[in-house]
């Protein structure tokens, strides 16, 4: 049988994925609190802007990540941050499969026909980093576009759908 | 790791990122090519949602949002199977949809659309497939709606989709339109779809499951991307 083709999620995804995120009235599936932060002291923020091939913020993308280690899967729309940041609160993985720690990452906006699925390491892995199996199969420029620094409250992670800083994106 | 790897997409049938017709698409498609990679746990393991995160009524969207009466508009009743490609049915999935209503009005604050909003009317909803794959919602039939992408652009009426399948790899966000609507043939998101795939994304009628003095019934299935075990290396 053939494949379901893939279509935009579209500008006005909020109310039907990501509704308590933009206060409408619907109960969400998932939100952006991996774990609560409250109880977690090892708690991490993870956040970062969507940015197009212009250099401008874009506003109407939603991002989806997943730790399989975990089994912690969150959502969050980036129309609602003062910044248009996604932002999302959970605890740093460990390794899995052979693999450095990282968390998968669903890339979802209008304008994208089909969803794009990356990866988000952690700058603070430098030894499981440069034996990862998947880290060793992007360009070794392009590598850092992967990687997210880290900073006072956990690590930040941009990602750029164009440009000299295009992200990696995989076919998964 | 799992010799059982998910086929990736087809593009015979899956739309590109770049359809310059679809004019938001120039400037947020990548433009370097994919990093295929070995899929590993991370792919293959979750999330899974289950009975826990569907309300009662979230099946019926003519009645999660009432305030003071029903919503305005056809009452249609929409089911289907979700399948892989090996015509496996998925159980016990997730899917979440979402629409406009019935004077193609989104509630999302950005929609500017003069077109009113139905207090009775949210437009939005979950349904989980049963133990042989297969779903059933009713809701109202949605409205067509203009949208700027080109002079006199409008969408035909759809309604959006969010599945999940086993894991991040049978991940789809899709829409489902109405067969025989005259705007398909000008919309450049289904006309981005290969020839191929368009019919796949178009619901058939379905007097089978028409409620008498009702609902109108239609009939949509999902195909998800299904398994096979071959070694990855070898493809």
């Amino acid at each position: 049988m053939l494949q379901t083709p893939s279509q935009t999620v579209g500008p006005y995804f909020a109310y039907g994925l990501t509704p308590e995120q933009y206060l409408y009235d619907f109960k969400s599936l998932v939100g952006n609190q991996l774990v609560n932060p409250i109880d977690q002291p090892d708690a991490i923020t993870i956040s970062g802007n969507v940015i197009d091939g212009q250099g401008q913020v874009i506003t109407d993308a939603m991002i989806e990540v997943w730790d399989a280690q975990n089994k912690l899967f969150g959502r969050f729309g980036t129309g609602t941050d003062p910044k248009s940041r996604f932002i999302f609160h959970t605890i740093k993985p460990g390794s899995i499969d052979g693999q450095a720690p990282h968390l998968s990452v669903i890339v979802f906006m209008r304008g994208q026909l089909i969803h794009s699925y990356t990866r988000l390491y952690f700058s603070d892995e430098d030894e499981l980093n440069e034996k990862d199996v998947v880290l060793n199969a992007v360009p070794q420029e392009r590598r850092q576009t992967l990687i997210a620094p880290k900073n006072a409250t956990g690590y930040e992670f941009n990602i750029y759908m164009q440009g000299e800083q295009e992200t990696v994106f995989f076919e998964v | 790791m799992s010799d059982l790897t998910y086929n990736l997409f087809d593009r015979k049938v899956q739309p590109p990122y770049l359809a310059p017709d679809y004019k938001s698409t120039v400037l947020r498609a990548p433009t370097k090519p994919l990093v295929v990679i070995k899929q590993s746990l991370s792919e293959l393991t979750g999330p899974v949602f289950g009975e826990m995160h569907v309300g009662p009524l979230d099946h019926d969207l003519t009645k999660n949002a009432r305030i003071n009466g029903e919503p305005l508009g056809e009452r249609i009743v929409v089911h289907g199977k979700v399948m892989d490609e090996n015509g496996r049915p998925i159980p016990h999935t997730l899917i979440e949809l979402w629409q406009a209503n019935s004077a193609g009005r989104y509630v999302h604050k950005v929609d500017q659309h003069d077109a009113p909003l139905d207090p009775n009317f949210l437009g939005t909803g979950r349904v989980l497939t049963d133990a042989d794959g297969k779903y059933k919602f009713y809701t109202i039939k949605p409205g067509a709606y203009p949208w700027g992408n080109h002079y006199n652009a409008w969408r035909p009426n759809h309604i959006h989709f969010s599945l999940f399948g086993p894991n991040i790899s049978t991940r789809l966000v899709t829409q489902m339109y109405f067969p025989g609507d005259p705007l398909l043939q000008y919309d450049p998101l289904f006309l981005a779809v290969p020839p191929k795939g368009r019919d796949l994304l178009v619901s058939q009628f379905d007097l089978s499951i028409t409620e008498p003095s009702f609902a109108l019934g239609y009939r949509f299935d999902f195909v998800l991307r299904g398994t096979h075990s071959t070694p990855f290396e070898n493809r």
